[in-house]
């Protein structure tokens, strides 16, 4: 569906500092159950985030301030996201308040996801999140700043980084385009593709 | 003459629908398997939009996820679990997808289902809103998983926005010893190449030693690609694939059987073909493997001891091992075979078809589930469960103590009431050990279903070659 165009934000940034987070801690299978709502956020990082007995675990840095409140960007370490397919995984970093996550590498599913929600991923070198994470444990609430249109991200120290992103994702992300539209104008290619391309024989559950 | 072609390029580039200048693809697919869990929101937002389901002919959808695995005439009693698959069942009416009900026979895990049916056929393109897709490779297809908006766009369209994937190789050569199964190999290959080493590829496994695995063995191996970190796995269609294929319900008949098996032919990789990344192993030192922490790569060999952190240098490792130890309530150096287990599980897409449950009664004949321990066998679909029934392992299995269930995914992920309490540990034939992956609290050893077996026997993780002389 159609998204919010994204194509700047500055915000305070949230350092987790574990390598391997799988989408299972991002929002354990239990919370699949139900539908998207007004309390998704509570799913995030449900059992690192929280005790057994429901209180807050004081250790995880969502649990405190400032940036439980103002945390909007999250800095991560390699291969975020890893694991299940789950875009509830993405949603619930959303409605949370999240808006983009730094690290230096992706689970592939979770990283493509991430876009079709107007959510940016973004790769950054390994010491450049591990400075980010410093300077964010630092000066808790520090800043950084997205600039989608010139794919750069800037850090608390000011210092500019570069980051790769595909012109078609980029076309997507800063117009809020739904690529379902985008793929239903080539229609009549799918059409021919399926006329001319696919064997007789293939398939068909009927 | 053209350049030397891999399997995969070769699926991608009979599938492609067109290419955009900075190299973006749209991508025909040709089978798409729905389950209750990832695809509510998807048909929403088709109602939302007044978009129909372009091919329901080549949609099938099954409830496998939230499924119970016991008492399954009467209602369910969990409202949330009810709710996702009413919603299925409304879902696949309003849009005239074929459905497996749950007192359906052919019911059963979405990924064991497809090959089952004839539906998954090499050379075709499959996926799934579940990363386990992968194993539909195991017939030289292309098959990854994709989250909830990608499921959306491939019922509206047939086709999705992707960018290729590199190429990746890992050949296990030669013979396994005793004991060794497909499950141990793709534990070892994790274990070598890390969680992350295939991400952005698509990994073709090869070698002998994968050649002589059976379909249900290729599918273990595939199954878990994702846990390498890769979408997609892959095994060249040979004679055991079309001997797997033909006949199955959904499989090309007379000519068009003809037909499709010289095109199957010319799928395999060409001699010469190019590999972005080379991993090579050798199946006569791969012996029976058990994950010991928190990730699929956390793998050793079942004589092996728990890592001692002090000995890790990286910082970053260290502090993961750390965690993993604690996490699971392990000492470092203790020996992997003393560790005692509360649960057995054998299932799973990765280990719920019928060989796993041969697998698990070769060893339970004749003995007994250690006092103390649940065992569970929970077989991937009616039509596994029928033949186990009729070889009389179900028989064999509750004689030694083991609990006989339903078809489902149950406690690989926790969805139904199958799950762990918090503290209590599994000797798991799943596929992840994640942090509370099979319930909040719970710790996981990721095994194979001969040495799950083995756990439930003895109390403790166990070399099951202590079992097989």
């Amino acid at each position: 569906m159609p998204q919010t165009p994204f194509t700047a934000l500055t915000a305070a940034g949230v350092p987790l500092d574990s390598a391997n987070v799988d989408t299972d801690q991002v929002i354990p299978a239990r919370f699949l159950k139900y539908p998207r709502s007004d309390t998704s956020w509570t799913f995030l990082f449900h059992d690192l985030r929280l005790r057994p007995d429901g209180s807050e675990n004081p250790d995880f840095i969502l649990s405190n301030e400032p940036y439980k409140s103002k945390g909007r960007i999250l800095v991560a370490d390699r291969n975020f996201g890893c694991g299940s397919s789950r875009e509830s995984a993405v949603y619930a970093l959303q409605d949370w308040g999240f808006r983009a996550v730094i690290a230096p590498s992706f689970g592939d599913i979770f990283f493509n996801n991430s876009f079709k929600n107007g959510f940016l991923p973004i790769r950054l070198r390994t010491e450049v999140c591990n400075a980010l994470r410093q300077d964010l444990h630092d000066a808790p609430g520090a800043e950084i700043a997205i600039d989608v249109e010139a794919q750069t991200v800037t850090g608390p120290d000011g210092v500019a980084h570069s980051f790769e992103l595909d012109d078609f994702r980029k076309y997507c992300l800063t117009r809020g385009l739904d690529d379902i539209d985008f793929t239903l104008e080539q229609t009549r290619k799918i059409d021919a593709f399926e006329r001319d391309n696919r064997p007789s024989w293939l398939g068909h559950n009927a | 003459m053209a350049s030397p072609r891999t399997l995969f390029d070769k699926i991608w580039q009979n599938h492609l629908v067109a290419t955009q200048e900075d190299g973006t693809c749209l991508i025909y697919i040709d089978l798409h398997l729905v389950h209750e869990v990832t695809s509510p929101q998807a048909f929403e937002g088709l109602r939302a939009a007044g978009r129909g389901l372009r091919r329901p002919d080549k949609t099938l959808a099954v409830a496998d996820h939230n499924v119970p695995t016991i008492n399954r005439t009467g209602r369910i009693e969990n409202d949330e679990s009810r709710i996702q698959i009413e919603t299925l069942e409304k879902n696949v009416k309003d849009f005239g997808v074929p459905y497996y009900g749950i007192d359906d026979i052919r019911q059963g895990i979405v990924h064991i289902i497809g090959p089952e049916q004839g539906l998954t056929q090499p050379g075709m393109t499959v996926v799934c809103g579940d990363s386990h897709t992968a194993t539909h490779g195991a017939f030289g297809g292309l098959a990854f998983g994709i989250g909830t908006s990608e499921v959306e766009h491939v019922m509206a369209t047939q086709t999705l926005i992707q960018r290729p994937a590199k190429n990746m190789r890992v050949t296990v050569n030669g013979k396994p010893p005793l004991g060794t199964t497909a499950k141990d190999f793709i534990l070892a290959i994790i274990g070598k190449v890390g969680t992350a080493g295939g991400t952005g590829h698509v990994i073709e496994f090869a070698g002998e030693a994968i050649r002589d695995l059976s379909m249900e063995g290729r599918m273990t191996v595939c199954n878990m690609a994702i846990e390498a970190g890769a979408r997609a796995g892959m095994v060249a269609p040979d004679e055991t694939t079309y001997e797997y294929l033909k006949g199955r319900p959904h499989a090309p008949k007379g000519a068009a059987w003809e037909a499709a098996l010289t095109y199957w032919k010319t799928l395999p990789s060409d001699d010469g073909a190019a590999y972005d990344k080379e991993i090579v192993l050798d199946a006569a030192e791969i012996i029976p493997f058990v994950t010991w922490g928190t990730s699929p790569q956390d793998a050793l060999p079942i004589t092996g001891v728990v890592p001692d952190p002090a000995s890790i240098s990286d910082e970053g490792v260290r502090a993961a091992v750390e965690r993993s130890i604690e996490y699971m309530d392990l000492k470092a150096g203790q020996k992997l075979t003393d560790i005692k287990v509360d649960i057995v599980f054998v299932g799973s897409c990765t280990n719920g078809r019928i060989e796993d449950i041969r697998a698990a009664a070769a060893v339970a004949k004749g003995r007994k589930v250690a006092d103390g321990v649940r065992a569970l066998i929970v077989p991937g679909s009616g039509l596994v469960k029928e033949p186990a029934e009729q070889e009389g392992l179900d028989q064999i299995l509750l004689d030694a103590g083991f609990e006989w269930r339903e078809p489902g995914c149950s406690m690989c992920l926790a969805m139904n009431d199958d799950k762990l309490r918090p503290g209590e540990r599994s000797a798991s034939t799943s596929n992840r050990n994640f942090e509370g992956r099979q319930g909040p609290g719970g710790r996981t050893h990721l095994v194979s279903p001969a040495m799950a077996a083995a756990a439930a026997i003895t109390g403790h993780l166990a070399d099951v070659r202590d079992f097989l002389t």
